[in-house]
């Protein structure tokens, strides 16, 4: 970790970066609304942040939500359907927590295929309260039924699993995990979509309920409803519209990618980590090889990010990331916390969207989210959570099941 | 150890007699193991080895890592009713390279653990079923009696 030194392909952007040409969202909350509702108004402002018919959309990639009946499970013709019907191409794609990028993925392929010039991506969700639960019925032979019906591990005993490494290996404490949701909370205060607009404090955590030890209510983020769309274009698309490329927020990299066997990391749904008796363990753990294979595509390294969205599900989670991401050495991410590089106004700010902490995590949308987020960050849109001169933004995600994404955009 | 046939919570993941030991799967061509026990195919990606047999695993480990739920999982997990607290440990077999979760022995608790302590397979009720029926689950269970740690 902390060493990576991917060959440099051009640190400018080439033909082959796609354009972010708009973002829109819906606010983060908790409606219990029908979640094409909340796309809907994610797709409009993202083509009127685009300025771009949607007659004009190509492609529409959506990203499924598997806990809203069929239609979630086939978000890009739902979404379609609802906008009305174009003719346009689709894809539908579910990635767990990383539905979203692989919607990215698929619209940033299509185009650079050369199968359409201009794509929407497109996630929305509405989530029941409480704990995420598996879907309904009794699927015996299902990892993710397995682990709630026989061990009761839900997901935050799997961040508190992970915490309690921290804590007993890295000498992280309880307040190291508390000080990631205090930064956080306060970026979110400006952030208009986010859903808690409410700054912490470390006393608010002596008040705050164990939920897995040890970590309380509040270093878990929470389930919420919301929608992100972007739309994404190629070079010449963007260039015939705005008559120059100059500024325009380019796709570096969009990483989806798998763990390599064996995987020696107890990781959400699993019950046991591969075995490295017989087959060594790779050199990369599994979450340092999504962003390194992100680094990687985008000619760009850990030193050239100006700010990152990464998905602290867990407080102790956010930490993990700095370390994968190559921000400091493994066991060192508490350090950057406690002296404040990862806040805005550090040198590493993360989370400037105030992160899951203050979103809640809308499944579909969120990586799309994140993707808005660095979008405006580049343009320099983010009022009151703005990270001053951003050039590269990453976006940092794990789904279940060893869906690894992470996405980079530079401007 | 009681002579009542112990149903288990889950089919060929462990035995319900002692010694109790959790099954994997060991891969005939490549001798690589995997809990819990699968079929069909080795599951390393240079083994094209399609036979697994079923195979008793070490009953010791060493806690990797642990937690301590204080509330009640969802559905489908059978919940006690008034919840009780219990702890859940992620533990380290050694001589098979792999870590595996499990439920620790009722009554024993977060703050009775810590990292590298050692821990073995024992069985416990996970619930019981409307029909009055036990269904038995494994667990991780300190190795030196409390009152010795």
């Amino acid at each position: 970790m902390g060493t990576f030194r991917p060959e440099r392909r051009e640190v400018m952007a080439t033909e082959r970066d796609l354009v972010v040409l708009g973002a829109g969202m819906h606010p983060w909350g908790k409606w219990g609304k029908n979640f094409v509702d909340y796309g809907l108004v994610a797709a409009k402002a993202a083509l009127a942040d685009a300025d771009v018919a949607w007659r004009d959309i190509e492609f529409v990639a959506g990203a499924d939500t598997i806990r809203n009946g069929y239609p979630g499970f086939v978000a890009g013709s739902t979404f379609s359907q609802a906008m009305g019907w174009t003719g346009a191409q689709i894809s539908s794609s579910y990635a767990a927590c990383a539905s979203g990028a692989q919607a990215m993925q698929s619209a940033r392929a299509q185009i650079l295929a050369g199968f359409a010039d201009v794509a929407m991506v497109i996630g929305a969700d509405t989530t029941p309260k409480g704990f995420f639960a598996p879907v309904g019925g009794e699927r015996k032979e299902d990892p993710d039924w397995q682990r709630f019906h026989l061990l009761g591990a839900t997901n935050p005993a799997f961040f508190a699993l992970n915490a309690r490494r921290r804590i007993d290996v890295f000498g992280d404490t309880v307040e190291d995990f508390a000080l990631v949701k205090v930064k956080n909370s306060k970026a979110g205060v400006a952030n208009p979509y986010a859903r808690f607009r409410k700054e912490f404090t470390l006393d608010d955590f002596a008040g705050s309920p164990i939920v897995s030890d040890p970590l309380r209510l509040l270093d878990i983020c929470a389930t919420s409803d919301g929608a992100a769309a972007v739309i994404i274009c190629t070079p010449e698309y963007a260039m015939k519209k705005l008559g120059t490329l100059e500024g325009t927020v380019r796709i570096r990299a969009v990483a989806n990618t798998t763990p390599t066997y064996p995987q020696i990391r107890l990781e959400l749904p699993d019950i046991a980590t591969d075995s490295n008796a017989v087959v060594q363990a790779p050199a990369l753990g599994f979450k340092d090889s999504i962003a390194h294979n992100a680094y990687e595509q985008a000619g760009l390294g850990p030193e050239d990010v100006s700010c990152a969205e990464v998905y602290d599900l867990s407080t102790a989670l956010e930490l993990d990331w700095y370390e994968n991401l190559g921000f400091c050495a493994e066991g060192e991410g508490a350090r950057l916390v406690r002296d404040g590089v990862t806040a805005l106004g550090g040198s590493k700010p993360v989370n400037a969207s105030g992160g899951l902490a203050s979103f809640g995590e809308a499944i579909p949308a969120q990586a799309i989210a994140q993707v808005c987020e660095l979008t405006w960050q580049l343009q320099g849109r983010s009022d009151g959570h703005q990270v001053e001169n951003a050039k590269v933004g990453l976006a940092i995600n794990q789904g279940l099941f060893g869906h690894g994404s992470c996405t980079i955009l530079s401007v | 150890m009681t002579t009542t046939e112990r149903i288990p919570a889950v089919e060929g993941w462990f035995t319900t007699s002692e010694p109790y030991t959790l099954i994997g799967a060991k891969c005939t061509a490549c001798g690589t193991v995997v809990f819990p026990p699968r079929s069909g195919s080795c599951p390393s990606p240079d083994c094209d080895g399609t036979d697994l047999e079923p195979t008793p695993l070490s009953r010791k480990g060493k806690v990797w890592s642990y937690t301590e739920n204080h509330y009640a999982p969802p559905p489908p997990y059978v919940a006690a009713d008034p919840f009780e607290p219990y702890a859940l440990a992620a533990v380290e077999l050694e001589a098979e390279g792999i870590v595996i979760l499990g439920q620790v022995a009722k009554g024993v608790m977060a703050a009775d653990l810590s990292i590298g302590q050692e821990v073995e397979v024992d069985l416990q009720v996970l619930y019981r079923d409307d029909e009055g029926v036990d269904h038995w689950i494994w667990t991780w269970a300190p190795s030196a009696p409390k009152g010795a740690r």
